[in-house]
């Protein structure tokens, strides 16, 4: 009899442990999805403030026409890339082409001091840290989630009901790779 | 110790401060009912202290932050106005970084820079931010802050220091219910009458006093202790936000150059900010004494841990 018993005690601790793993497998993916979602909430962000970029600064920046075209192109191929190898190429195309921009505004004294364009550049600035600080969530809860998926005994939960494990995001330019430069000069 | 494990003992020692708080009041409300509430039949004064306890914690659990931000005379932002709006958007960038709701923003006329977040949870937190600060800190420094302040939001700093924030004003009022009662019912009826000897009556009488009279000093000594030691982890959590501690030792580096005091931040609220808004030089004195008596560890070393963490990747 006693035996019975302990035997369902094993048993309901197991399905409990079960429980429990899955549950937190479920939430921790839903967690990963989400962070995906709130890159694509930043991108569009970005999509909506070009325009206005552009129609600022296009009066005065008559000679960098070039330049301000190829901001535009890189706008209308990022937001209708398909699939996300193919959209994070043409998202680095775009984030190259505002740092010319923005390299060129520099160079104009009279767009410097210009309201509207420091409005904007604050506004682009700061979405172009939204993206970084989203895709460095996305990467932190990802990576939490594929640690919880891989180490023992979790990992029999997720084979069972086949979670997949989440895809990092990468830096797909070579030039973003690059070590960054070290500034000593801090005290 | 990480952020995880920060937020369970957070939980558990608002508890016990909370707790700690309603047993003071219980207790100065009960030597009240000793002394002078011989001739009722219920322990009225217990009574009343016990709910002024309770009400006094819920009521600054709840609302406790719209009373510090409106003791610092703190106003929303205004986005019209470009620093402002530059704010905004950092601690809007922190949030994601965070991955938490987005906090409500507010700024404090005042030129000394400062900080501080508060509120109850993720989802009702607030972060205030001084005139000063926004002028004295380039944007990734201001990150840096802000991050800060993110940290002790998401590891439950906030409720932690709200309710002491709470605690100091609810004991220094009890305690001061207690002496001038003391005070007005010299030679009450109780002495001499009831309960064991005189002497005895006397020496019971003279601990409460001593203990309702210390109180507010001890609750000011127990809210620095408490806060000093989750500096370091919100510098250091603040730091994997960003993933710049350089920016964070740099900003406090230019904090604490300015030694003017925060005026529009009172003693009371000391533990919630970035750096003592005292602004005198005791952060940067180190010791045992000097070290008791402060809120926050002195800049000097929170600079240097950070710069370790920025050596050690490179």
């Amino acid at each position: 009899m006693s035996v019975l018993w302990i035997a369902l005690g094993v048993i309901a601790v197991l399905i409990l442990w079960l429980i429990a793993v899955y549950n937190g497998l479920v939430s921790l993916k839903n967690q990963v999805m989400n962070g995906w979602k709130q890159i694509d909430v930043q991108l569009k962000r970005r999509y909506d403030l070009i325009p206005n970029l552009v129609e600022t600064v296009k009066g005065i920046m008559k000679f960098e026409q070039d330049t301000l075209t190829k901001v535009i192109e890189a706008r209308n191929k990022a937001m209708s890339a398909q699939g996300v190898a193919d959209k994070a190429v043409k998202e680095n195309a775009l984030t190259g082409t505002l740092r010319q921009l923005f390299a060129l505004v520099e160079s104009y004294p009279n767009l410097k001091s210009n309201e509207n364009v420091a409005k904007l550049q604050e506004e682009l600035v700061s979405t172009e840290n939204r993206i970084g600080f989203a895709r460095q969530f996305y990467n932190d809860i990802a990576t939490k989630f594929n640690i919880s998926r891989e180490v023992f005994p979790s990992n029999l939960v997720a084979g069972i009901f086949g979670f997949k494990a989440a895809e990092l995001f990468e830096i797909q330019d070579a030039s973003e790779r690059a070590a960054p430069k070290v500034d000593l000069s801090l005290k | 110790m990480n952020i995880y494990e920060q937020k369970s003992r957070n939980a558990r020692d608002t508890w016990i401060i909370a707790g700690l708080l309603i047993l003071f009041f219980l207790f100065i409300g009960a030597g009240f009912d000793y002394f002078y509430g011989a001739g009722m039949s219920v322990p009225v004064f217990s009574i009343a202290a016990l709910s002024a306890g309770l009400i006094s914690s819920f009521a600054g659990y709840m609302s406790g932050d719209k009373m510090v931000l409106y003791s610092c005379r703190a106003m929303p932002l205004d986005l019209n106005d470009p620093k402002q709006r530059q704010w905004q958007n950092v601690v809007e960038e922190m949030s994601i970084a965070g991955g938490m709701p987005l906090p409500k923003t507010y700024i404090i006329d005042d030129p000394d820079p400062n900080a501080f977040a508060t509120g109850r949870d993720p989802s009702h937190s607030s972060i205030a931010v001084t005139r000063g600060l926004l002028g004295a800190l380039n944007r990734e420094e201001q990150q840096a802050v802000a991050a800060h302040e993110m940290s002790h939001i998401k590891n439950y700093d906030i409720r932690l220091m709200l309710i002491i924030a709470v605690l100091i004003g609810a004991i220094a009022l009890a305690s001061d219910w207690a002496a001038r009662g003391f005070m007005r019912g010299r030679g009450g009826r109780r002495r001499g009458s009831g309960k064991g000897s005189g002497g005895a009556v006397l020496i019971i009488m003279a601990i409460w006093l001593v203990t309702a009279i210390l109180a507010p000093f001890l609750s000011r000594i127990m809210a620095m202790f408490v806060s000093r030691k989750r500096e370091y982890l919100a510098d250091a959590s603040g730091a994997e936000l960003t993933r710049n501690p350089l920016a964070l030792a740099s900003a406090l580096d230019k904090i604490s150059s300015r030694v003017d005091p925060t005026r529009s931040i009172n003693q009371g609220n000391a533990h919630l900010c970035i750096c003592d808004p005292k602004g005198s030089a005791v952060g940067f004195r180190e010791g045992s004494f000097s070290d008791l008596f402060a809120t926050h560890p002195p800049i000097r070393k929170r600079v240097e841990i950070l710069k370790s963490m920025a050596y050690a990747h490179l």
